[in-house]
């Protein structure tokens, strides 16, 4: 049982301090949603207030066409995995996963019944006799989900709850949450800073800034079609030209940076209008440079190679673009083929057009 | 770790001075302060009360005679018990053990306000209006209790005025003035040790459980009160020993027909001119105090190094 979860221009104050403004939004029944913003954007503000800790100053919190003003946390079909997971230490595995339902008056071997059940689910099999002290890190993950899975909640809510796990587990769990997900069908509100844990699991994005939604979309139009230079900046890695617009035409905007001239598309759902002679951002990813061949000319930069980092699948190579002390990075598959350049080497590099992106200027992620 | 190594590690990390001062003064609170006169006393409560001629001459021997006195009374009296005494002794441990209760009702709210939802500023105002109260000393509150527990005392004054009762309430002779001194007596030291359990309890675990549906009675129920347990037990630990071994609250707020056991103990001391029979009285207390704590600590599972933490 999912349901859709409806925010109607919340807004959310503490004093005079505005953590959430004006968020308009519709969360699919049975979706995977997340919430990704840098940490005091007012991304876990939203997700208190959907579960019924805040409430919001202005605006209503529908889940499932139902108004939720005045229930609280306790009788709203949401569920919260918190960040740092908040289980019971006094009680053994099982209790905790069945806690909720101890709470509506299941007799206890009924209770052990579910318990063993979703132990399976989550596959954690025999462990319900311990205590949550005995589990590890990802254990305890599992169990913390399958506490809330218990409680037979409409919408999952979930806070950063793998920011605490190494990288190996980190990356594990995604694609395990990603899985009980979809087994259970239910609708999942996802909070993160970390864009690789939102773009590889969510149905649909929305990047926040500030208190306010810059850009909702799937994770491949967050990526490819940043609607501001919030999103290009802080969604993935991006080699940031500023310049002036030298003219639009079908889509295609041509800037004058330091780099030269620069040809790059303007994203249909860019949110501030571009205009011919306004400051432009020019943003390109390392991973789609190239050097250039030799009769290339459109939206080559010359460069001098200054630096380079091995990672084993892929070159991190560092070049310092002709006429100004810029350095952008320039990402490369790893093909045998380094032994051909090497540091201090000029080189020509394209942007290609189609994967440059021109976007009215604006604030940019802190590095 | 062998008790060489553990005396060389002290050393090491403290330095020799701090190391003997740490060890002289802890050494010296327990051994002069507290066994040595407890191991007088409990020699004392063994010897027939002489006249100081007499001390450590022939007549000067062990008797459990002050025991047998507490239990069967004196030989000329017609009973076979010492209904009086034994009486006051029952009726003052269920006097303590009902403070102690009547204390952990009214400070677990309290606590549970000052540790998890009160903030800053109000928090500390709070805290200070509850220690004020105990600079002023304990016989002029007590004092104060009979002031307001009076017959013509402000409860009565009010509850007269308001017609809720046509006669002055006898508060004292029913001892509601002497449960609530001694209960107010006492309230610090329940409300610190509860404090601090339930302050270092993470809130996201109260909100855990309100997020699945728990109402807040088991709330407190199933989390907040399994973790303050440690302090709940050190809380109530002190005060049924402070409340069964009070004196000057009972001596002035206790009703004309009702004593506690200290002031039998103290009788016995005082005006009795019995220190062997005070002694007596006076361990058989310690110890019924001490194994009545140790049994509820059994019954509800609490370890002794909890209750120190």
């Amino acid at each position: 049982m999912s349901a859709d979860v409806r925010l109607e221009n919340v807004s959310i104050k503490f004093g005079t301090f505005v953590a959430a403004r004006d968020i308009d939004l519709t969360i699919t029944g049975g979706e995977f949603f997340s919430f990704l913003g840098p940490s005091g954007c007012g991304k876990t503000t939203i997700l208190r207030s959907v579960s019924g800790f805040l409430k919001p100053s202005e605006g209503r919190i529908l889940i499932g066409g139902q108004d939720m003003a005045g229930y609280g946390p306790n009788r709203r079909p949401t569920a919260l995995i918190f960040q740092n997971l908040a289980l019971f230490p006094l009680m053994t595995v099982w209790e905790n996963i069945t806690f909720a339902l101890e709470v509506r008056g299941v007799k206890a071997p009924e209770r052990r019944k579910k318990a063993d059940e979703l132990l399976e689910l989550i596959a954690l099999p025999g462990q319900g006799d311990k205590m949550v002290g005995e589990l590890s890190g990802g254990q305890r993950q599992r169990v913390a989900i399958a506490r809330a899975l218990a409680a037979e909640p409409k919408v999952l809510l979930l806070d950063e709850p793998l920011s605490a796990l190494d990288l190996k587990l980190r990356q594990h769990m995604r694609t395990e949450l990603r899985a009980i997900q979809q087994r259970v069908g239910i609708t999942f509100i996802y909070i993160t800073h970390d864009q690789g844990e939102a773009l590889t699991m969510s149905d649909h994005v929305a990047v926040m800034r500030e208190g306010v939604i810059e850009q909702v979309g799937d994770g491949t139009s967050i990526y490819d079609s940043p609607g501001t230079s919030f999103v290009a900046s802080f969604v993935g890695e991006n080699n940031l030209f500023r310049g002036k617009v030298v003219s639009i035409d079908d889509g295609m905007a041509e800037v004058e940076t330091s780099a030269g001239r620069l040809v790059g598309r303007v994203p249909k759902n860019a949110v501030k209008p571009l205009a011919v002679g306004a400051d432009a951002h020019v943003f390109h990813r390392p991973e789609s440079l190239r050097f250039a061949s030799d009769n290339e000319s459109l939206n080559v930069v010359r460069a001098t190679i200054v630096n380079e980092e091995f990672e084993g699948n892929f070159w991190q190579v560092y070049v310092e673009v002709a006429g100004s002390a810029k350095v952008i990075k320039m990402s490369m598959v790893n093909d045998g083929s380094s032994s051909k350049r090497k540091v201090g080497d000029s080189v020509n590099l394209v942007c290609d057009p189609r994967l440059t992106v021109v976007l009215a200027e604006g604030p940019l992620a802190a590095e | 770790m062998g008790l060489t190594e553990f005396f060389r590690n002290f050393l090491q990390r403290n330095g020799i001075v701090l190391s003997v001062f740490l060890l002289g003064a802890v050494g010296f609170w327990i051994f002069f302060l507290i066994v040595l006169p407890q191991i007088f006393m409990f020699d004392f409560s063994f010897r027939y009360n002489l006249p100081p001629a007499e001390v450590g001459g022939p007549k000067d021997v062990y008797t459990i005679s002050h025991y047998k006195f507490l239990v069967y009374g004196s030989a000329q009296s017609a009973d076979s018990y010492n209904y009086i005494d034994l009486s006051v002794f029952v009726r003052t441990l269920g006097a303590a053990a009902f403070v102690t209760l009547f204390d952990l009702a009214i400070c677990y709210p309290i606590a549970y306000y000052l540790a998890q939802v009160a903030k800053g500023g109000w928090a500390r105002l709070m805290v200070l209006s509850l220690i004020v109260p105990f600079w002023v000393n304990e016989i002029l509150r007590a004092f104060a209790f009979r002031i307001i527990f009076g017959t013509n005392g402000i409860i009565n004054e009010a509850l007269l005025s308001l017609g809720i009762i046509d006669d002055p309430y006898p508060f004292i002779r029913d001892n509601i003035a002497l449960y609530a001194g001694l209960g107010y007596a006492f309230v610090l030291l329940m409300i610190f040790p509860l404090y601090n359990a339930i302050e270092s309890l993470d809130k996201n675990q109260i909100e855990a459980a309100r997020d699945l549906g728990s109402p807040w009675w088991r709330i407190h129920w199933r989390i907040v009160v399994p973790f303050a347990k440690p302090g709940i037990s050190s809380g109530c630990t002190m005060v049924f020993m402070l409340t069964a071994g009070a004196l000057a609250a009972p001596q002035i707020l206790g009703g004309p027909s009702s004593l506690w056991f200290t002031q039998i103990i103290y009788q016995w001391f005082n005006a009795g001119g019995n220190w062997p029979r005070g002694s007596a009285y006076a361990i058989v207390l310690l110890v019924t105090c001490i194994a009545f704590v140790l049994v509820m600590m059994r019954v509800f599972k609490v370890k002794l190094g909890e209750i120190a933490r």
